[in-house]
């Protein structure tokens, strides 16, 4: 399998701060990586350097396509609120004619279950909707990777369940290279073939581990699974040893928390 | 309904006591007409072709000095607003000027374009041009950066950025900023019609109508008509902003 981001040694310094401390990694062509590590860990620095939006201190990024899709965290700020959804996932096109541009976003609104929003303003839809117009946009722009910055950190559980399900059913129909940033554990091992684990600041590659888990995943049974359980608690471990201040008691809690989710759905 | 039937009210107990004021002994005779004459005169006014002919003139000269303010206020904004050295390098000047009363440039006016409607055009444009250039300058500092930045990953470049991003981002805050410059515009308008003896416009027929026969009913007939084109002009352009920018 080819490789479609090649990152070598990449490192960004604001000021006398080091965001990012050398990274070195992959990604294949077809494949979804996740990205997890501490919060304020440079993990967004990260996506913004491969990204192109910030020129790295350091080190290099090639992407082995023409060109790279980014759907943010905040929905809310990042649809244009004047344009239509239609319009929202039209805007990448805009070098193309009119009527592929239409064909290609009203297929990519099908793609998200979305194809009777096409007229509305994005402020007219649930945050979950909006995400998934976003997510429709970087779609019809047919990159040859996805970027994802904390894609579901801002919806509520419920949605965030049909959003993961829906990122990996488009993935898989449309052969789609993806890369989520998350410092969500659970979703980092349900979404991921493959996970980086990040430290605290600056960021630093802990351990690169495949996911061992079926391609076909289930809210229900794949977070119960024994292989989803055990590599949970190592990537939990290894960002513990990752960022040695961390508080154990709110560890605890967020794991409590995170487990009882699990079961109540 | 119930805020429009309190407006009606206000509007009548305005009328009331103007009507009042105007038949009190308190003033001297005839130098408040009541409303009872003052809107007969109106009608009759109304189907007059000389004063509609004045009317007509202020409206167009306001019309052209608001479209001409904002071909100068919007493009200069949008530099001003995305260029801080260029921001920088004019705020002194900008300062300057912005506090000069329109009113105060009559003069330096007529000598320089003559008592044509040229005068009255050029001093609306100057006193419109400082809300909509102060709008959108404003609305370019509120500009959301993750709008830039999602149109930056979709290879929009700094000019579409400006076009397709920026512009549209500020339109509400520039047609806020239009419809302040549209009601100082028409203030100014009068007021040079009615200081600067230019031969034609509603500032003209109020003057003319005191200083001639002192028909103070026409004058009041002037300043009313006055009074509701500029209600027009406001309520019109919030309608279009309610109506095509509603986000």
């Amino acid at each position: 399998m080819s490789n479609m981001l090649e990152v070598a040694d990449l490192g960004h310094t604001y000021g006398d701060h080091e965001a990012i401390g050398g990274l070195t990694f992959t990604v294949r062509a077809g494949e979804l990586v996740c990205v997890v590590g501490p919060s304020g860990c440079g993990k967004s620095t990260l996506l913004r350097t491969i990204s192109g939006l910030v020129a790295p201190s350091r080190g290099d990024v090639s992407l082995n396509g023409s060109h790279l899709a980014v759907v943010f965290q905040d929905y809310s700020r990042s649809l244009f609120p004047w344009l239509s959804v239609q319009g929202n996932v039209e805007f990448p096109l805009r070098g193309l004619p009119r009527a592929e541009r239409r064909a290609r976003a009203a297929e990519a609104l099908e793609w998200v279950g979305l194809g009777a929003a096409a007229r509305k303003r994005p402020w007219q839809l649930s945050g979950g909707m909006q995400q998934r117009v976003a997510i429709a946009r970087a779609l019809a722009y047919r990159p040859s990777l996805l970027l994802m910055d904390e894609p579901f950190a801002s919806v509520d559980a419920q949605t965030r369940f049909e959003l993961e399900d829906l990122l990996l059913r488009v993935r898989r129909e449309h052969d789609t290279t993806v890369l989520v940033v998350t410092h969500d554990i659970d979703e980092s091992v349900y979404l991921g073939d493959r996970i980086l684990v990040l430290s605290g600041s600056p960021a630093r590659l802990v351990a690169d581990l495949e996911v061992p888990l079926p391609a076909e995943r289930n809210q229900v049974t794949t977070r119960t699974d024994e292989g989803f359980v055990a590599l949970r608690s190592k990537v939990a471990r290894l960002l513990n040893v990752g960022k040695p201040s961390m508080d154990m008691e709110k560890w605890a809690a967020a794991e409590r928390e995170s487990l009882s989710e699990t079961v109540s759905s | 309904m119930r805020a429009f039937t309190r407006g009606l009210l206000g509007i009548a107990g305005f009328l009331v006591l103007w009507e009042l004021l105007g038949r009190s002994p308190l003033l001297p005779a005839e130098s408040l007409p009541p409303p009872s004459v003052v809107f007969g005169e109106l009608v009759t006014q109304l189907t007059s072709p000389d004063f509609i002919r004045h009317v007509v003139a202020t409206v167009l000269a306001l019309l052209i000095a608001i479209v001409i303010a904002i071909a100068i206020a919007v493009p200069s904004g949008l530099v001003l607003g995305s260029v801080p050295a260029v921001r920088h390098a004019t705020r002194a000047v900008i300062e300057f000027l912005r506090p000069i009363p329109s009113v105060a440039l009559i003069p330096l006016a007529l000598v320089m374009l003559g008592f044509g409607p040229e005068t009255k055009i050029t001093l609306a444009v100057y006193a419109a041009l400082w809300p909509i250039l102060f709008n959108t300058i404003y609305a370019l500092d509120e500009l959301d950066p993750l709008l830039v930045d999602t149109a930056r990953v979709f290879g929009t470049g700094r000019l579409g950025v400006l076009f397709f991003v920026a512009l549209p981002s500020a339109l509400p805050f520039v047609l806020t900023g239009i419809r302040l410059a549209a009601t100082t515009a028409l203030v100014v308008m009068v007021s040079v019609e009615l200081m600067a003896g230019s031969q034609v416009g509603l500032g003209y027929f109020i003057m003319e109508a005191r200083s001639g026969p002192g028909r103070m009913d026409q004058v009041l007939v002037g300043t009313v008509v006055a009074g509701v084109i500029g209600v027009l002009l406001n309520n019109g352009l919030e309608r279009v902003r309610r109506r095509w920018v509603a986000w």
